[in-house]
């Protein structure tokens, strides 16, 4: 069979990749590129642990062909941070032990970057229905709500 | 380590919560896992699982799968050791099946190919002939006298004569008379409760990178929770020795207990010696929920009697768990857990250890312990119901304390129940007002903890810093842990200190980060190397000042002479100790290497409102309230996690989760769509309470705090669930359906 050349466009860096049209873009960002941020939980669109955004919309790229990346903007957990300095969700992810494992936590972040530039003043409800498609089987969630919410509020009053 | 009792004041580091020092890596992707490593020249592996969930192999014909473009070799049991015996030919047999498919989804035959898409195709080639056998799945069913029988002889000489060969181990413990003890009492209850197998539903599937070549060395890449094991058991399994396979633990992305044991590591290593290239190994989800360890379902019978105010007169309790195919159910620590948060004169408790064609049982979270509670907990409700005593109250009247006999047979040493239960009691959300088709519940729980062989190198750095080397995988912030408590002996900043878990080259024996053992004996062993390192500190500095080792302290970070009488210097910084190390010694390092004795046991008290709409049976829990005794806290903020985790997986327990199979014996629910953990939307915050009743075992009071937060969320939920829709159910999950039924019989009752 043989195989698709696609370029596209993740975290701001153009690149090339040849996948079988078989193979998902989750596949294709860890296994062609290197980029193993995102994690494949279940394959099945259920655990939300590969989340990557593409063309601005959160997507499970386990559900996504890796032939479909073609012309598109994908974003990543590795294009989360500016440098050297953390985004403040990566930032209060770490201070408030947000994390035990840390499987799920970067598709958790990509997903809560994804909701707060859509809505930046998120009721407690909205971010646990929001990230209801993100598992966490480590923390019951508590400490990951509350350092989004509180994110939320420190990038509201910054701007 | 000799002990004078352990601190318990004056902290500086311990008790403080700093960023964890793996906190970058596992918010910017970095953190490398389980299937996020890769080597030159690697394969991608893919395993021939059983449809069936008993049948013969009568054959296996690898030929199509071999002439497939990309493949290179393919493994079947014969690939393996023979002539094992005891655990290790158990796991073997579970690894990649012998003559006989003993469960839906056992390992039959494996494929190594250049691509994982190949792999995959390749294992669809591989003919398989079966002669499917009859099958049971069900606990109950397993142990009637028309059972199939899953394996003759397997059976150990604790089971009496007369039970059903798939009855492989039997317990007995109490004391007491337990008949003498109901008579007394004003009112007995005895019910019949069942749980269904639950997965420890780590969001990462078990993988794993392996090399193994011609001279019988090794290289391991996986994710686990104790690697010396995987290093143990797979060398058995392959054939070589074991210092010669060297084994590094990945980051793990949870592991809950089901990462103790091997599944796939001894097929990638049996596939990289036959194709001599590396091979890399990981389940997909659907694996996982079919191959790798469920915990046990449980049918179970308790009675208990009780004074009209409140004593316990007399309890027992007969407990069957089915672990799948093999010996292994946890139903001594079920049976031994069940009573044991009660000063109990009279109890007896029964545990059967039963095969069933399912997968092998491995360790969930306390194992055990949670189902017994569910039992236990739910019949007190109900005595305290119709008797019209206080939950609380009534528990606190027969709570074990220090000096009680255990149900399961010791004295307790200092524990800490009565102190959930007061500080529970005293929580607003104890007395807080509920709101329509809402009820509250209360539960205990108990677990043992355990110690383990545990080794801990520190060694120190010319420029003052240090690093410490530990052998017990991170599975929930220890490191940071670790970096706490050697910050504290040495009395430098947590900054300055950067601790690794090694891989098996690097360090002595660690037994597996299980039974909540990590921040007990790992810590321990941290303070014990520190303190070894700082009698070494003391050495050099009475060396250079020309006095007695033993007049020198260690306070603050620096030597200093231990009183007026032992001279006047200034106080020596670690920093200018190491700086000029080796010319004046060498190196300074700090070891422990033994089997801590003295995990504290450990108790919760769990407060649930639970919401049931009596139309469509769902329960919503509107607030949850962990109380649990930690010993000692030493990083607040991941104890506060665990406590949190611990009640979020019995909540999805209680509720929702559970295997579901199919009249053939196949598992019907091997996705997460279908087998629904928790989400973020299902849950409330989870409030923390921590009790510390320091441990006295532990240098600084440390308990184990991992395992003890899952015990008490079955029953506490059912008490719950009681309370608010007026039915007591007695199996779980406590689905909307089984709910709605329960609603309806007693409408019509």
């Amino acid at each position: 069979m043989s195989n698709i050349h696609v370029t596209t466009t993740v975290n701001g860096d153009e690149v090339e990749f040849l996948c079988d049209p078989r193979e998902t873009l989750l596949d294709a960002l860890r296994d062609k590129l290197n980029l193993t941020g995102a994690k494949e939980g279940c394959g099945t669109g259920d655990c939300g642990a590969c989340s990557v955004t593409m063309d601005g919309r959160l997507v499970c790229s386990c559900l996504v062909l890796g032939a479909e990346a073609e012309g598109k903007q994908i974003g990543t957990v590795e294009g989360i941070a500016d440098g050297e300095t953390l985004h403040p969700l990566q930032q209060k992810f770490i201070e408030y032990a947000a994390l035990q494992c840390g499987i799920c936590t970067p598709g958790i972040l990509v997903a809560t970057k994804a909701l707060l530039e859509k809505n930046p003043d998120p009721t407690e409800t909205e971010v646990r229905y929001w990230l209801a498609g993100n598992l966490c089987r480590c923390t019951g969630y508590d400490k990951i709500i509350r350092a989004v919410m509180d994110t939320a509020a420190d990038l509201r009053r910054a701007s | 380590m000799a002990l004078d009792g352990p601190k318990t004041s004056g902290f500086t580091a311990v008790g403080t919560t700093p960023n964890r020092p793996d906190g970058l890596d596992k918010v910017t992707g970095r953190a490398k896992f389980g299937a996020d490593a890769q080597a030159p020249g690697m394969l991608h592996a893919a395993i021939v699982r059983s449809p069936h969930a008993h049948a013969r192999i009568v054959s296996i014909d690898t030929s199509k799968a071999e002439a497939l473009k990309g493949v290179k070799t393919v493994v079947t049991r014969a690939d393996f050791t023979t002539g094992l015996k005891g655990e290790n030919w158990n796991i073997l047999e579970n690894v990649m099946a012998g003559d006989t498919a003993l469960y839906d989804g056992h390992a039959v035959a494996a494929v190594a190919a250049i691509s994982p898409l190949i792999a995959r195709d390749a294992i669809k080639l591989v003919e398989v002939e079966y002669q499917v056998l009859p099958h049971v799945t069900n606990v109950d069913a397993a142990m009637a006298q028309d059972a199939p029988i899953i394996r003759e002889g397997a059976a150990n000489k604790s089971v009496p004569a007369g039970l059903h060969p798939n009855v492989v181990r039997y317990h007995e413990s109490g004391h007491g008379d337990v008949d003498k003890g109901f008579a007394a009492a004003d009112l007995v209850i005895e019910d019949h409760f069942t749980t269904e197998a639950t997965h420890q539903g780590y969001i990462e599937p078990h993988a794993c990178l392996a090399q193994l070549g011609g001279d019988g060395k090794g290289e391991l890449w996986c994710c686990t929770q104790g690697h010396w094991n995987v290093q143990k058991i797979c060398a058995a399994l392959v054939g070589i020795e074991t210092s010669q396979l060297r084994v590094t633990a990945s980051e793990i992305g949870g592991g809950f207990g089901g990462k103790t044991v091997v599944f796939i590591e001894p097929v990638a290593l049996a596939l990289s010696r036959k194709a001599n290239r590396p091979v890399k190994l990981v389940m997909n989800r659907s694996e996982v929920f079919r191959a790798s360890g469920p915990t046990s379902s449980t049918s179970m019978d308790v009675k208990i009697g009780m004074k009209n105010d409140g004593t316990i007169t007399a309890a027992s309790g007969t407990f069957r768990l089915q672990g799948g195919a093999f010996p292994g159910a946890p139903m001594e620590f079920t049976a031994m857990c069940a009573f044991a948060p009660y000063a109990l004169e009279n109890v007896r408790q029964v545990g059967y250890d039963v095969m069933t064609n399912r997968p092998k049982q491995a360790a969930y979270r306390a194992p055990g312990s949670p189902m017994a509670a569910f039992a236990v907990e739910s019949v007190i409700d109900e005595l305290c119901k119709e008797l019209g005593l206080d939950p609380i109250q009534t528990r606190l009247k027969n709570a074990s304390h220090e000096g009680t006999k255990a149900s399961f047979g010791p004295k307790f040493d200092k524990i800490g129940l009565v102190e959930t239960l007061e500080a529970a009691k005293a929580h607003p959300h104890f007395t807080a007002p509920l709101g329509e088709n809402q009820g509250r519940g209360v539960s205990c729980g108990f677990w043992f903890n355990h110690s383990g062989e545990t080794s801990v190198t520190l060694a120190l750095s010319e420029d003052g810093s240090a690093q410490i080397v530990v052998g017990t995988p991170d599975i929930g912030g220890s490191r940071a842990s670790m970096a706490l408590m050697a910050a504290e002996e040495l009395g430098i900043p947590y900054e300055n200190i950067r601790c690794t878990i090694a891989d098996t080259a690097s360090l002595g024996y660690n037994e597996v980060s299980h039974g909540s053992r990590v921040t007990y004996a790992s810590g321990l062993a941290t303070i014990a190397a520190a303190r070894d390192a700082v009698k070494r500190l003391c050495g050099r500095a009475a060396a250079k000042w020309g006095i007695d080792e033993e007049a020198v302290v260690w306070e603050d970070g620096c030597a200093k002479p231990s009183g007026p009488n032992a001279g006047d210097f200034d106080p020596l910084p670690l920093a200018e100790i190491t700086r000029t190390m080796g010319a004046t010694g060498g190196p300074i390092n700090g070891h422990f290497e033994a089997t801590p004795e003295g995990a504290g046991v450990s108790f919760a008290t769990h407060i649930v409102d639970a919401e049931v709409d009596p139309e469509t049976g769902k329960t919503s829990i509107v607030r949850y309230t962990v109380v649990q005794d930690a010993g000692k806290a030493i990083h607040p903020a991941y104890v506060e996690g665990q406590f949190q985790g611990g009640a979020a997986q019995g909540i999805g327990w209680a509720l929702n989760e559970e295997y579901i199979y199919g009249e053939d014996g196949r598992l019907q629910n091997d996705l997460f769509l279908d087998y629904r953990i928790p989400v973020a939307s299902d849950l409330p915050m989870i409030d923390t309470v921590i009790v510390e009743v320091p441990n006295p075992g532990h240098p600084y009071g440390v308990r184990g705090v991992g395992e003890t937060s899952i015990c008490p969320p079955l029953a506490a939920i059912a008490n719950a669930v009681s309370a608010a829709a007026g039915v007591r159910l007695h199996d779980l999950p406590m689905s909307p359906p089984r709910i709605r039924a329960a609603l309806d019989a007693q409408k019509d009752g």
